[in-house]
């Protein structure tokens, strides 16, 4: 084992950034994400199928083109990223929290879907009731919708998650690969296996990855469970 | 409580046209499947929007689509209790009854926890989930989940129509008791006369999406033809009774009523409780002189006040037995050969067997206590 924890202050970094950038991208995607979904799943407007062709874009295009787009748009002098940085302050190119930008585009299309499959197993009658017992619509979701498409929602996340870990060609487009910046595990392990004599670091990485992954993974499935023997639907 | 209804609403191919005021304890709407009731209901509920018209109670206007009026349903203060109880899933059974107090103004709240629990007997079931409940379990609780929320009107859409009957027969006390013990009215809906005429004080029938009759449920429900064909056999007369006393040895309880007195099996009911007995027409025979050798135990006299065709070769004959009228539905021969006409004296004699917990309303019949 003291091989594997053995880990130079580079690797460390790459391993704590991977988690940081990780953790925001899914934290951040969450409430756009469950907007998505909701609006996929129950509204009825024009453009929909043309929504949920742009929300799915970032599973079909090559992630090189995807980490492009977001350079165009968000970078330096991109007009999202012109304005932020202006504006609020907040500069995504060559940053880490650009490498979070990319993580979460990339795992936005999976954590919808996962959203949107809950939220249309709902039963709707059961808001209905909600509703004749005085609840607004905005209580009815808070109560009573959230509470229920919850093991959706943790799979979305985790699965949001498990795609940033491993995240790799939009980030290195986008943000590059600075280490100790926006170096995370894959770009880490790209590295690694450039350079000669890197083997040992690599494989150290991979399995950290695989570690951390699993866990997650795990950690979800326990989660989802109690979830949903707490309410054995009817 | 008046609840005045005028609306319009289509539904693809079938159209719903209802006009009514009611003002009972307990108002049914009633028909047959494909009729409306269940439309209309969630008219009144605020979970459908109509097309035209205007839906009021107690002068409070809830819709009124000239003047654009909705109020949406979070906002009219209106339970309702649904065929599948439709419990919260994710919360415990005293979950379920708290949710709607939380959106109840404190002035407004005149419904007790304790009082309610009491009243359905859920006391027992507080910690558990609605998933480990019963059918009818889960019934008493959406009841219980809708009285605490303080409603001004109280809708039921036949809350009894997917249980089995030994379940019916253990929640009909407890809308029995709603009905009498508490002042909210209640608006259900329902396609069975059983229902209808025991808990009723008035109905409003309801074919093929219009009004064909309403009024109190003693008058409604000797109207044969306002039935439904498969619960026309149901139909009769609807009369409230006391219990007089019971008959330890022949195992009977002796109803006092207006017509006079009526055996039937023994009531698992106390003396002096009210009864509302229905006797089914097709139940009662018909005789132009006092009957004797004859098994039957109730011999009822009275005079005939009127005689209306029936379905088939029948005909049905109302029979004022000291101001309550009984009805009888007999074959159109019997009534040929036995001359029976406008004012003829007869004696109306219906078996005491003749009477199931379906007619008397007072839970099973206790069998064979000593």
């Amino acid at each position: 084992m003291n091989w594997l924890l053995d880990l130079t202050p580079d690797e460390w970094n790459a391993v704590r950034l991977s988690i940081k950038v990780a953790t925001v991208a899914m934290i951040a995607s969450l409430p756009p994400g469950i907007l998505l979904a909701l609006l996929l799943a129950r509204g009825r407007f024009w453009g929909k199928t043309l929504l949920n062709g742009l929300v799915h874009l970032p599973l079909i295009l090559p992630p090189v083109v995807t980490g492009y787009l977001l350079l165009l748009t968000f970078g330096r002098r991109g007009p999202a990223g012109a304005f932020l940085a202006e504006h609020f302050g907040i500069v995504f190119s060559f940053r880490w929290t650009g490498a979070a930008l990319a993580c979460g585009v990339m795992g936005f299309p999976l954590m919808v879907r996962a959203i949107r499959l809950s939220i249309e197993a709902v039963d709707r009658r059961i808001e209905a009731a909600a509703g004749t017992l005085g609840a607004n619509p905005l209580w009815v979701f808070a109560t009573i919708t959230l509470p229920l498409i919850l093991p959706g929602l943790i799979a979305g996340a985790i699965l949001s998650f498990a795609k940033a870990m491993g995240e790799f060609g939009a980030t290195i487009t986008f943000v590059s690969n600075i280490p100790n910046e926006t170096q995370t595990l894959p770009s880490a392990i790209y590295t690694f296996t450039q350079v000669p004599g890197g083997d040992a670091g690599a494989l150290r990485l991979t399995l950290i990855s695989i570690i951390i992954s699993m866990v997650a993974l795990i950690a979800s499935e326990v989660l989802a469970r109690r979830v949903g023997r707490r309410m054995d639907i009817e | 409580m008046t609840l005045s209804v005028d609306i319009r609403h289509s539904l693809g191919d079938f159209a719903l046209e209802a006009r009514f005021e009611s003002a009972g304890r307990l108002t049914a709407l009633f028909g047959p499947s494909g009729s409306g009731k269940s439309t209309l209901i969630n008219l009144i509920a605020g979970l459908l929007r109509p097309n035209k018209g205007r839906i009021a109670v107690d002068g409070r206007v809830l819709v009124d689509t000239e003047a654009r009026i909705f109020v949406p349903m979070h906002k009219r203060r209106i339970g309702m209790v649904f065929q599948d109880a439709r419990l919260f899933p994710h919360m415990s059974v005293a979950g379920n009854l708290r949710y709607g107090r939380w959106f109840t103004p404190a002035s407004e709240r005149y419904a007790k926890m304790d009082a309610v629990v009491d009243l359905l007997g859920i006391g027992h079931l507080l910690d558990r989930r609605p998933a480990k409940l019963s059918g009818g379990e889960r019934q008493r609780v959406a009841i219980g989940r809708a009285l605490l929320a303080s409603p001004k009107l109280l809708l039921m859409d036949e809350p009894l129509a997917s249980l089995d009957e030994a379940r019916k027969a253990e929640i009909l006390p407890y809308i029995e008791r709603l009905r009498d013990e508490t002042k909210i009215p209640i608006v259900y809906v329902s396609h069975s006369v059983a229902e209808v005429a025991r808990l009723a004080s008035d109905v409003v029938v309801l074919s093929q999406g219009k009004v064909a009759a309403s009024g109190p449920t003693e008058a409604i429900m000797q109207r044969l033809d306002l039935l439904p064909a498969e619960e026309r056999g149901e139909g009769g007369a609807v009369l409230d009774t006391k219990v007089l006393r019971h008959d330890q040895a022949f195992g009977m309880t002796v109803l006092g009523s207006q017509a006079g007195e009526i055996r039937v099996p023994r009531l698992a009911r106390p003396v002096g409780a009210t009864v509302r007995l229905r006797i089914r027409a097709r139940d009662v025979m018909i005789a132009t002189e006092q009957p004797t050798g004859l098994s039957a135990l109730n011999i009822l006299a009275g005079t005939i006040t009127a005689v209306r065709p029936g379905i088939g070769p029948t005909v049905e004959i109302a029979i004022d037995c000291n101001g309550a009228i009984v009805l009888a539905r007999i074959t159109e021969q019997s009534k040929h050969t036995l001359r029976l006409a406008l004012g003829r004296q007869v004696f109306a004699v219906i078996k005491t067997v003749s009477f199931d917990s379906a007619t008397t309303g007072a839970g099973l019949p206790v069998e064979a206590d000593g």
